[in-house]
């Protein structure tokens, strides 16, 4: 139960996210800190990205990203320090590495199974008209059978 | 003496579960017998088992509301999630804001299904009934079980205490309030789909009239998803205080999932009445959609996959609802396994037919699902076989999951028009060309107008007119010109309304996904700023007492070119009793847009610091909810549901006296 009310807690608080002393006088920059904010996971919360996070440590991820930005990083610079403090847990969408390969192969390589299940069942139900009458006065005779038993 | 009496009624509660429990094992077991054996006797028990079991849970379900309303602090449940200052609608809904009372919320639906299945079922053949309600009955001893003996509502406490912990106040609002028992009855009546597939693969029949009689329940439980989860977004985006809609955590992926097997369980059952084809397939779907339903349960309930709304996390729990899915889930698949040999298809179609755009709908709906799952549960997979601790959240799935919806939006209203058994593909596409071009027209225009770059906004767009247009062509053509509007069957209606309800929601994402502007900023009292062409103005500020909170109330007007739209007074709410603060943005509700400002705190140098969004078509997503949830209804409502009822009734009735 204290682990829920804490829960609760954390996640009652996204009254601020942002706050505006927080923000950098550039607004080119500040978009740019926006967006990474969006792709980096507040580590004390649950699923939630340091840009709608209200905890302590959002707001010193956040006034990081600006930091680094400020000192003239790229964006993957600034994302790639982030990792290297914090691990890879910091990232809302992992990198197509190593085991992750699973995890972003695993949609399109079943989408290619169905799609090929999904013709060869196609394939073989338009093809048995192919055989002529019997194969429905089967079915016809199945039918019969079914109205007869009621 | 009134305290008496709680006891009284609580232990009450307490027995009739526990004779409820006794009552479903009984259910669970003689009608299988009996329907096994042909002992008409032992098949009719199930009636009156269904009926008790959903009579004695009621009856405990009210005894724990009954705690609840008068403040029954003996019970350690009131005393965590209650308190006596709380309104009275929250004292109410604080029954299933909480683990141990949703699962009896939860207990209470399945017992309902249960008996409705037996009010409603009287044209089922009697073994198929009573197979179906000793199924519904093993799922009943199941989470009653799970109840009595992990989550026991019930438990009084040493010393009652004066008052209670109260509620989380971020949970007292109508909109959260009446969010779980929505999604509950969309969890659970998919729980119907799966006592239909488990009897009817017992039964070793699946035919046309299987898929008549499951589709309604199916049909039932997806409207009521559809409505859980409409709402569940729809607080998130007034409530949380940025307007966020859908966070893609593994407790909203939990009811999403068995959404999306539901439409394409929906889909595939017509094929199945229709053209008795697509059986097997089918049987498992509606295992599938039961089982992620399950998985919801267990993801939700266990915190094995850490979210923002994780109720209880509580290993023992967990391990017991693994328990529950695996044997469920695990016997119905080695059922199917056994017997899905036995459901041969009939249906003969050709390779561009309505039942190959269903199959379509369903690869594209069960992959997008399974996409979904493998999203949610990689965190786990990865930390135990990797030794990867790591996330997937909202970038990911925006990115692997919107490519199966924006096939789904272009090939729906071709695959919805196509004819049964053989079409003609370029037959169906000339009668949509209007559409087609009026959904370009409209994508190139905003694509045109807009200032961005990207080109989700237009796409998005373009794809809900083309959804909607293309399900009003379908209509007309339907009508043969208009003719027979008002004379369509109801499910036409009902597919055409879902259908771009579907676009509608479409729209509403991509817009307010691309369009949406922001702004933070210190706001001295009196001072005005711009956004979006809209002029906000902070009037004031004053503190107020409420009903059990403290609130910080600002005043703000709304203005566009001078003249006033309207005064919104946004809020932060502190609830004593919690000590939570919360927040209440104040929104100006509009048909394309809405403006959404919210109260932060005092600053050091004087003013308050505020946010304001310009929320381009965020309604259009609830409102396209809405629609589906309507098509749904207006579906279900359908005549043929009813009349076939009627005529199976009369050929029911003679079927020989056993």
């Amino acid at each position: 139960m204290k682990r829920l009310i804490l829960i609760l807690m954390v996640l009652a608080s996204p009254v601020w996210a942002v706050e505006p002393d927080e923000m950098l006088d550039d607004p080119a920059l500040e978009a740019r800190a926006r967006e990474i904010s969006k792709g980096l996971r507040c580590l004390v919360c649950r699923n939630e990205n340091i840009d709608d996070s209200n905890a302590d440590l959002a707001r010193d991820l956040r006034i990081e990203v600006r930091e680094r930005l400020l000192a003239g990083d790229s964006n993957e610079e600034t994302m790639s320090f982030l990792v290297d403090r914090y691990g890879e847990y910091v990232l809302l969408k992992p990198t197509a590495s190593g085991s992750n390969k699973v995890l972003y192969l695993a949609g399109p390589v079943m989408m290619v199974i169905a799609a090929l299940g999904g013709v060869l069942y196609l394939r073989r139900r338009s093809r048995i008209p192919a055989r002529g009458e019997e194969a429905l006065s089967v079915d016809e005779a199945k039918r019969l059978d079914e109205i007869m038993k009621g | 003496m009134p305290a008496y009496n709680g006891l009284m009624i609580a232990e009450l509660g307490h027995f009739a579960l526990i004779l409820a429990l006794m009552i479903a094992c009984i259910q669970a077991v003689v009608p299988l017998i009996g329907a096994h054996k042909r002992w008409p006797g032992w098949m009719a028990v199930a009636e009156p088992a269904a009926n008790t079991q959903f009579l004695l849970v009621a009856l405990a379900f009210g005894a724990l509301m009954y705690a609840f309303i008068t403040s029954d602090f003996s019970l350690q449940l009131v005393v965590t999630n209650s308190h006596s200052a709380k309104p009275m609608l929250y004292k109410v809904t604080g029954v299933w804001g909480n683990h141990e009372g949703s699962m009896l919320l939860w207990v209470l639906i399945v017992t309902l299904f249960g008996a409705m299945a037996q009010w409603f079922g009287g044209n089922l053949p009697p073994t198929l009934r009573a197979r179906i309600l000793a199924v519904q009955g093993m799922i009943g001893v199941a989470f009653l079980a799970f109840v009595l003996f992990t989550s026991n509502p019930f438990l009084r406490t040493e010393v009652a205490p004066f008052d209670g912990r109260g509620l989380n106040p971020l949970l007292q609002d109508p909109g959260l309030a009446f969010h779980p028992p929505f999604l509950y009855l969309g969890y659970v009546g998919l729980s119907m789909a799966f006592s239909f597939a488990v009897a009817a693969l017992i039964e070793g029949r699946v035919d046309a009239a299987w898929g008549r009689w499951v589709r309604p329940w199916t049909l039932a439980a997806w409207i009521f998803l559809t409505i859980g989860i409409g709402l569940g977004s729809w607080w998130a985006y007034y409530e949380l205080g940025w307007g966020g809609f859908w966070f893609w955590d593994p407790v909203e992926n939990a009811s999403f999932m068995p959404w999306l097997v539901a439409v394409a369980l929906l889909h595939s059952a017509i094929v199945v009445e229709k053209r008795e084809s697509l059986k097997s397939w089918t049987v498992l779907l509606a295992i599938i959609a039961f089982g992620f339903s399950l998985i919801g349960a267990f993801i939700t309930r266990s915190g094995i996959i850490t979210s923002v709304h994780a109720f209880a996390t509580d290993p023992e729990r967990g391990v017991f609802l693994l328990l529950i899915l695996c044997v469920f889930v695990g016997g119905a698949l080695t059922l199917f396994a056994a017997r899905a040999s036995v459901m041969e298809a009939k249906g003969v179609f050709g390779m561009v037919s309505r039942e190959s755009a269903l199959v379509v709908n369903n690869i594209l709906l069960g992959v997008a699902a399974f996409v979904v799952f493998v999203g949610t549960i990689w965190p786990l997979v990865s930390e135990m076989f990797f030794d990867r601790k790591l996330s997937v959240g909202e970038p990911f799935f925006n990115q692997a999951f919107t490519p199966f919806m924006v096939a789904l939006g272009l090939v729906l209203p071709i695959g919805a028009m196509l004819p049964w058994k053989r079409a003609r593909l370029g037959r169906v596409i000339r009668k949509l060309i209007p559409a087609m071009i009026l959904a370009v027209a409209v994508g190139a225009l905003l694509w045109a107008i807009q200032t961005e770059k990207s080109g989700l906004g237009p796409i998005g767009l373009m794809l809900g007119t083309w959804l909607v247009a293309g399900s009003l062509v379908d209509l007309w053509a339907r009508s043969a010109g208009g003719k027979r509007l008002f004379r369509l069957p109801r499910a036409d209606w009902g597919k055409t309304v879902a259908h771009s309800g579907l676009g509608v929601t479409m729209v509403g994402v991509a817009g307010l996904l691309a369009w949406e502007a922001e702004d933070i900023r210190v706001v001295q009292e009196g001072e005005s700023y711009d956004l979006a062409g809209y002029t906000i103005t902070l009037d004031g500020v004053e503190r107020l007492p409420g009903a059990n909170y403290i609130s910080t109330l600002a005043i703000v007007t709304l203005s566009k070119d001078g003249r006033e739209i309207s005064t919104l007074t946004p809020e932060k709410r502190v609830y004593p009793v919690s000590g939570q603060p919360t927040t209440e943005a104040a929104i100006d509700n509009g048909f394309l847009r809405d403006v959404y400002v919210v109260i932060g705190d005092p600053q050091a140098g004087g003013g308050w610091a505020m946010r304001a969004y310009y929320k381009p078509l965020a309604n259009w997503i609830w409102g396209g909810s809405i629609l589906m949830a309507l098509g749904g209804a207006l579906s279900l409502s359908d005549r043929r549901y009813r009349v076939a009822a009627g005529a199976r009734k009369t050929r029911a009735v003679g079927v020989p006296a056993e």
